[in-house]
């Protein structure tokens, strides 16, 4: 069929490669408006994914970058796009090293990891999708799984309490911490504009919807899921106790400190070692 | 800082493994990630004492998983780098091995060997990784695994391992021992100047494949941010990186790449040597702190006016197995001793074919090398 208009999103091309358009997400999930919101920050900012590099683990939000960016991406095995990423970042600090992951990749298998990259403050940034399950092997559970929920390997409910991850990677010592949901696109901008700006590790929780397993066994709709993070969502700034003890799903940024980032440190240790030596 | 002003050239006395960190340092590794655990730990001890003086970057990781995965990103990234580990990290670092493998990424770990399984002996030397450096991994694959016997080899193995793993685009593995690592011998350190390194082959246009081949022909290696937008993964791939795991003949072409490279070129990647009486009836192979006793047990022999003779390999996998064939040839008895209780003898019926029965000599337990004594006991009582 001739068409005059043009369909093609203008980012495919630039940012998206052509050959694996259109995508394989699910309709509804939100790995691809996560895609969108960090390629719109990194063209505000920079213009091009030039001296980006993407890590990601193995899951569904690891295929975010891979094979979709049009820019260096490095899909590692299962829990450990944070070591990669770490590697690549030391041995050449030139680049802009980005980890895209699921919630059971960065944060069960891969957790380890996490809260060390926090606590070195290594200079990369971690976008963790965490979409409360295991999508891309059928709907398990995840250490993000909320109490009673239902999954395929928690069928009668969920009896373990799920990770603060935010909470919990600030604690660690990270230098910038926000969580956002699908719905906040635009606070979502303005943290990874802010995360590009700094130094340190900067984690972005971000909760987002998986259609396929998570909604169907909990929810009626999407649209279900997406009211309840609209209507229940309150600003780290103005949450109360009431609020966090009422479940209601925190969001903001959790940290930002200017403590001096992993590679800065390193090369002032190399001053320090020659001049020992010398 | 330059590696001579540190360790300048000439004759120096050394543990095994401060002569592999040198060997490092001059093959240009400048990248180590590592945990600690013994008997290598003076490897990460050293590099963290050295690497930063060279302008390289040491890490101590959490554990031995991000250990290798780290390496694998800072060769990505363009660095030649390095790990070391025993027994229960070598175990830990299967998977990212089988990664490094699949997506063709060269790097070089160390497995300096103790006794296990699991924790086992933790000072005590073994030879029982052999077959893990070999089949460690899950799925097809071919690996370079080379084993030194001395502090000079510990040296001069760690630059040609360097050389190899990017030539081929292929994680080698160093397989030391207890022994080896800890023995402290006279080590010749050459001139920084004279060091043989093999350059990393670059893509030369934007549009080349940057993955696999055919098995002769090793894609270029695409370095991360120069452009080359490359597609690095350990699912199944294209030669332009895109995952396609549903097509049996992408898979196919892959895999026969992966253990091609290997299988083709192994006249040019195997090292061995042949000591003795070539007309010997009665042979030993052996590798590692081993093949040191072996050597002074033929030469103990000949003293008796028994003559034996030696193979021993140095490239462990792929193995000599022709070459090994042909040494047993005109034997009456082929002896493989090892600190382990019959693993490389296993390759090596394999190679002779069960032509004759190979006796195995083995040793456990006590951490101790095979003594020159006991092979010579070993072939008097067999003779
Ligand atoms: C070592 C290993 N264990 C298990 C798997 C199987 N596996 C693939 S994806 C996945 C879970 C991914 O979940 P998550 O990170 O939450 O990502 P999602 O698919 O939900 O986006 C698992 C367990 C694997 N690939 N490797």
């Amino acid at each position: 069929m001739e068409s005059n208009v043009n369909l093609i999103h203008p980012y495919v091309g630039k940012y998206l490669r052509k050959e694996v358009m259109p995508h394989g997400m699910c309709p509804g999930c939100g790995n691809m408006s996560i895609a969108n919101t960090l390629i719109r920050a990194i063209d505000k900012k920079y213009g091009s994914f030039d001296k980006f590099v993407f890590v990601s683990g193995i899951g569904c939000a690891a295929w975010i970058p891979s094979p979709h960016f049009l820019a260096d991406t490095v899909h590692v095995v299962h829990g450990r796009a944070i070591p990669a990423a770490t590697g690549i970042k030391l041995a050449n600090p030139e680049l802009n090293v980005i980890v895209i992951s699921g919630d059971g990749d960065l944060a069960a298998i891969g957790g380890n990891h996490l809260f060390h990259a926090a606590r070195r403050n290594i200079d990369i940034i971690t976008i963790l999708v965490n979409n409360f399950n295991y999508g891309m092997t059928g709907g398990q559970l995840a250490p993000t799984t909320p109490v009673n929920a239902r999954t395929i390997t928690t069928p009668y409910g969920n009896i373990e309490e799920p990770f603060n991850l935010a909470k919990l990677i600030a604690e660690a010592g990270a230098n910038y911490v926000a969580r956002w949901t699908i719905v906040h696109v635009l606070q979502l901008e303005k943290s990874l504009m802010r995360a590009l700006d700094i130094e340190g590790f900067r984690f972005i929780e971000v909760l987002s919807p998986c259609t396929t397993r998570f909604i169907r066994w909990n929810m009626k709709s999407l649209n279900e899921l997406l009211d309840y993070f609209k209507n229940n969502s309150v600003n780290i700034k103005v949450a109360s106790e009431d609020d966090i003890k009422s479940g209601k799903i925190i969001v903001g940024e959790f940290a930002e400190r200017d403590r001096i980032g992993y590679l800065r440190r390193y090369r002032k240790l190399i001053d320090r070692a020659l001049s020992l030596w010398r | 800082m330059r590696v001579n002003e540190i360790y300048p050239p000439g004759k120096h006395f050394l543990m095994g493994n401060e002569a592999l960190v040198i060997g490092a340092l001059l093959a240009k590794c400048r990248f180590y990630a590592g945990y600690p655990i013994t008997p290598s730990s003076e490897i990460m001890n050293l590099m963290a004492r050295y690497l930063p003086l060279v302008n390289g970057v040491f890490i101590q990781m959490e554990d031995e998983i991000a250990s290798i995965i780290s390496i694998i990103g800072a060769s990505l990234a363009g660095a030649r780098a390095m790990t070391a580990t025993s027994g229960p990290g070598f175990s830990l670092m299967q998977e990212g091995i089988g990664y490094a493998i699949m997506a063709e990424i060269p790097i070089v770990v160390v497995d300096v060997m103790r006794a296990g399984p699991s924790t086992g002996q933790a000072t005590k030397a073994a030879q029982g990784d052999v077959m893990q450096a070999r089949w460690g991994r899950h799925g097809d694959q071919e690996i370079i695994a080379i084993a030194p016997a001395s502090a000079q080899e510990m040296l001069d193995l760690t630059i040609h391992a360097f050389n190899l793993a990017d030539k081929y685009r292929v994680p080698v593995i160093i397989l030391s021992d207890e022994i080896v690592g800890h023995a402290e011998e006279i080590v010749l350190v050459p001139n920084e100047e004279d060091i043989v390194i093999y350059p990393r082959k670059e893509p030369l246009t934007k549009d080349e494949p940057l993955f696999g081949g055919d098995g002769i022909n090793i894609a270029p290696f695409p370095t991360l941010g120069k452009g080359f937008n490359v597609l690095v993964t350990g699912s199944t791939h294209t030669e332009y990186g895109y995952r396609k795991t549903q097509d049996p003949e992408t898979h196919k072409r892959l895999v026969n790449h992966l253990v091609n490279k290997i299988r083709i070129n192994r006249d040019e990647i195997i090292n061995y040597s042949v000591h003795g009486d070539e007309d010997a009836r009665i042979g030993i192979i052996a590798y590692g702190s081993v093949y040191r006793s072996a050597l002074e047990a033929l030469n103990m022999a000949r003293n008796e006016g028994i003559k034996v003779k030696l193979f021993r390999p140095i490239t462990l996998w792929p193995s000599p197995d022709g070459e090994m064939r042909k040494f047993a040839e005109d034997l009456d008895f082929l002896i493989v001793p090892e600190l382990n209780t019959k693993m490389y003898a296993l390759e090596v019926e394999r190679a002779v074919r069960g032509n004759f029965e190979v006796l195995s000599l083995n040793k456990i337990g006590g951490g101790l090398p095979i003594y020159p004594e006991e092979i010579l006991g070993f072939i008097k009582k067999v003779r």
